[in-house]
């Protein structure tokens, strides 16, 4: 079967953004970049049912700017096949790229379609779920184990009590936790090897999609800081300072 | 327009989420007005019904009633929603996994922007939420015609259990042909729940083991609080995955929050730095989960913990 993978080009996890003087968004500039953590796990998962032979094909996708071709490379060099970037350097909302996702699950038919569960910078949490609606396919969200058994899929989610296992209908779309595996790294060779698979372009408007969204950012704040608090030198302080300084014991 | 609220429920227990999303949907309601029913689906929830009903500030509680809806699975409940949502302006859910889970569905479905983990109302149409991973807050605007949102529930304060909204039952039992519930394995405990305990005490990498986070019992059965765990000490299988506190676990705010053995990557902070009051236990005194504790003590935790039970 197919596996058709979405990965998003986001802030590298380890960097603490800053957000512009002005409050008109965060400061992006010079900024290391990298494949959302989510979406590596997802490109693992692919590459793994193929590995046990599940998976016949691993395609990625991406939706975002020429240099999001970066993060499809590095899905190529983990082990996908093929690539597919829908180019735009308008910035893309949730709801424009589940509608642009659908219409390449539309054209390239995947039994399992999967992506991460959310986007470390928006931390919106929506594409999945959205690109499930819109396509008719059930969804398995949260996913912290996959198994396919025929026509059906068995996923297991973290929820917020513990876990939930559900059935899904193949073809399906999964998102991805942060224990339904550990992504491994690209080695050399493979990154050279990457360099050379397909990777084809798209643009929304081919697709018939509008980017445009109802939703505006209108400012960006930072967070309200903490106020850097005291040391203390023993556990009687401690107590001490929580009873009577504190007030919360 | 109306507002339409998604309650949040567990065995058979209309959870304490719902009232801080109720008031959002108040606030929402001074500055745009109309009335706020509550949609209670699931399989046998007369109770959770009536609990709602009791919630200040909202009119009307619609019922669902059908075993379709007895996991909360995302494709029939998405469906229901999106059956309902002509009658309103708002829809308001949990940010919890089940919100999480079929909000954007009815979102897409309307073909409208969802406004994910809202942390503050500025008016009907303009919503504050936190962006990568809380250190940027962004305040967006919606020209949607249907807003679609879920409700960051620490941000906003429970509204009080003196209503007495009207209960009317649904009729709209859809089919779910495309997945079904095989099991469910929840942790059982004793301690209050993560998300709205007034204590919680987590433990990290630095715990070493599972059985060291017994270290942490004596000291939350004092303080009566719940027990919550950095991402490290759940992927090194200490504990449960529904303990992690974080950017992608739990969001607490507590009265009095206690890292302990944990270092203070961003996405913890994410999770906890909007408690009242942060302790933080770490030998490593360079750890930068000093820099958000009001406490710090730099100390092996080994020594500190029994210490500390002792003392309380
Ligand atoms: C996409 C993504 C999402 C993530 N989401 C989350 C999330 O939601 N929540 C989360 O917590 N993390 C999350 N993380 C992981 C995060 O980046 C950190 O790796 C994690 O928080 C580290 O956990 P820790 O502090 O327990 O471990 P460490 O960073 O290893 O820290 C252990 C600490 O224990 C101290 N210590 C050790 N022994 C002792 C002792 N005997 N006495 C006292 N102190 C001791 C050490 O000094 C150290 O500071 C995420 C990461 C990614 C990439
Ligand atoms: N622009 C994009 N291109 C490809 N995939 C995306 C894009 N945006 C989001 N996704 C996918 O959807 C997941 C969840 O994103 P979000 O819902 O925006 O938090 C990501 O981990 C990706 O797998």
């Amino acid at each position: 079967m197919k596996v058709l993978v979405a990965v998003k080009r986001v802030i590298d996890y380890n960097v603490k953004i800053r957000v512009k003087p002005d409050h008109s968004d965060v400061d992006l500039t010079n900024v290391k970049m990298a494949m959302n953590p989510f979406c590596e796990i997802a490109v693992e998962e692919a590459v793994r049912l193929k590995e046990k032979g599940v998976a016949s094909e691993v395609v990625a996708v991406t939706v975002g700017p020429k240099a999001a071709q970066e993060q499809l490379r590095t899905a190529l060099a983990l082990g996908a096949d093929r690539a597919i970037h829908v180019q735009t350097e308008a910035p893309v909302e949730s709801l424009a790229a589940a509608k642009l996702l659908a219409k390449v699950v539309g054209e390239e038919q995947p039994q399992l379609t999967i992506l991460g569960k959310q986007a470390i910078d928006s931390d919106n949490n929506q594409v999945g779920q959205m690109l499930a609606a819109l396509t008719g396919r059930p969804q398995g969200t949260f996913a912290s184990e996959v198994e396919v058994d025929g026509d059906t899929l068995k996923v297991t989610r973290e929820i917020d009590g513990g876990l939930q296992t559900v059935a899904l209908k193949l073809p399906a779309i999964v998102t991805t936790d942060l224990r339904l595996n550990e992504p491994r790294y690209a080695k050399l060779p493979d990154i050279m090897k990457a360099k050379k698979k397909p990777l084809d372009t798209k643009t929304p408007d081919e697709l018939g999609v509008s980017v445009d969204s109802g939703l505006k950012r209108v400012a960006v704040e930072p967070p309200a800081e903490r106020q850097g608090g005291v040391k203390v030198g023993s556990v009687d302080e401690l107590v001490d300072k929580l009873k009577n300084e504190a007030k919360v014991l | 327009m109306s507002i339409l609220v998604l309650a949040e429920h567990h065995d058979g227990q209309l959870a304490e989420a719902t009232a801080h999303v109720v008031a959002a949907a108040q606030q929402i309601a001074r500055d745009g007005g109309g009335d706020i029913d509550v949609l209670v689906a699931g399989e046998g929830v007369s109770a959770i019904a009536e609990a709602a009903a009791r919630l200040d500030g909202v009119s009307r509680v619609r019922v669902a009633d059908d075993a379709v809806y007895a996991h909360q699975l995302a494709e029939p409940l998405g469906d229901l929603l999106v059956a309902l949502s002509g009658d309103y302006g708002h829809v308001l859910a949990t940010a919890s996994t089940t919100g999480k889970n079929v909000l954007p569905r009815l979102a897409a479905l309307s073909d409208v922007s969802q406004i994910s983990e809202i942390i503050a109302v500025e008016s009907a149409d303009t919503f504050k939420r936190p962006i990568y991973a809380g250190n940027a807050i962004a305040t967006v605007h919606s020209e949607d015609a249907l807003k679609v949102i879920t409700v960051r529930p620490t941000a906003f304060d429970a509204v009080g259990e003196t209503g007495g909204g009207a209960i009317e039952a649904i009729d709209n039992g859809v089919d779910n042909a495309l997945s079904s519930f095989i099991d469910e394995r929840l942790e059982q405990s004793d301690r209050p729940e993560l998300g709205a305990a007034k204590v919680v005490v987590s433990g990290g990498r630095g715990m070493g083991s599972g059985e060291n986070f017994q270290l942490l019992d004596g000291i939350a059965d004092k303080l009566g609080a719940a027990i919550g765990a950095s991402r490290a000490a759940v992927d090194a299988g200490f504990v449960a995955n529904d303990m992690q506190v974080g950017q992608t676990g739990k969001i607490v705010a507590p009265e009095l929050y206690v890292a302990v053995g944990i270092s203070g990557a961003i996405q913890h902070l994410a999770g906890m730095k909007d408690s009242k009051v942060i302790v933080a236990i770490n030998k490593d005194e360079e750890a930068p989960i000093f820099q958000v504790a009001d406490y710090g003590l730099v100390a092996d935790l080994f020594e500190a913990l029994p210490e500390l039970e002792s003392k309380l």
